[in-house]
């Protein structure tokens, strides 16, 4: 059983948004409020990151269940200028735009799961899940 | 959309209760620092019990906001933050520290009553 559903990230406002749809679907598939909580600041996080750099993208969600667990897949994708180093954006304190965003290294410890895929001039991937407890 | 900043002596009161854009955190910044230049106000509780996300941007605008109304002559207090928001922020890697805080609005009075020695 996949749902799949998906915000596009064009202007500030669709920050919130894919937050606001990211905690409702967490909530739905029975995250406790902590979770939802990191969930929902995981997106804003990755919606800022494509708003910065990319300016157009979207975030795609996802049921995904397996065996013994169920769990939330977000997508953050875009088609913007790509990540040059992708070993320095994993460290912690590494901003290319004065300090806006936590970044990626902090997504990885709100998630259970986290996958980061770029390339110069194409566009950057961030897969991200979280499982239910 | 704009917050709320409401006069209390020599206070002022803010009590966050919607799901902050980016704009709104960016505007309520420059209110309030307009609201303690012209009030002249010393203290700012600034609550956040109905906020249940702080993603960094809005940890930026809120710590830059207390640095700002420091340099201004104004000491804030967060008051109110959840403990799911505290956890959050602390698997992002944003500390705060610096950024004084109380358990409640009332505690949040108490200490600014305390810093500000009246």
């Amino acid at each position: 059983m996949e749902i799949k559903s998906c915000v596009k990230i064009r202007k500030e406002w669709d920050i919130v948004s894919a937050r606001q749809m990211g905690r409702e679907m967490a909530k739905e598939l029975g995250f406790g409020t902590v979770d939802q909580a990191r969930i929902a600041t995981a997106i804003s996080e990755l919606a800022r990151n494509i708003y910065l750099y990319a300016e157009d993208g979207q975030i795609d969600y996802e049921v995904i269940t397996e065996v013994n667990r169920r769990g939330i897949k977000i997508t953050a994708h875009d088609n913007g200028p790509g990540i040059e180093d992708l070993g320095r954006v994993m460290e912690d304190g590494y901003s290319t735009s004065g300090g806006l965003g936590a970044g990626l290294p902090g997504v990885k410890r709100l998630m259970n799961h986290f996958d980061l895929q770029s390339e110069p001039g194409k566009g950057t991937t961030v897969t991200a899940i979280k499982w239910v407890r | 959309m704009r917050i709320p900043i409401l006069k209390l002596h020599n206070y002022l009161l803010v009590s966050i209760q919607v799901d902050l854009d980016d704009q709104t955190a960016i505007r309520f910044q420059e209110d309030l620092l307009d609201k303690i230049h012209k009030s002249g106000a010393t203290g700012v509780v600034i609550d956040l019990t109905s906020v249940d996300i702080i993603d960094s941007f809005i940890a930026k605008v809120l710590g830059d906001v207390v640095t700002m109304s420091d340099l201004m002559g104004a000491k804030v207090v967060l008051t109110g933050i959840q403990p799911a928001v505290a956890m959050t922020l602390i698997d992002l890697g944003v500390h705060m520290q610096n950024v004084p805080t109380a358990l409640n609005l009332e505690q949040g009075l108490i200490k600014l009553r305390q810093e500000l020695e009246e």
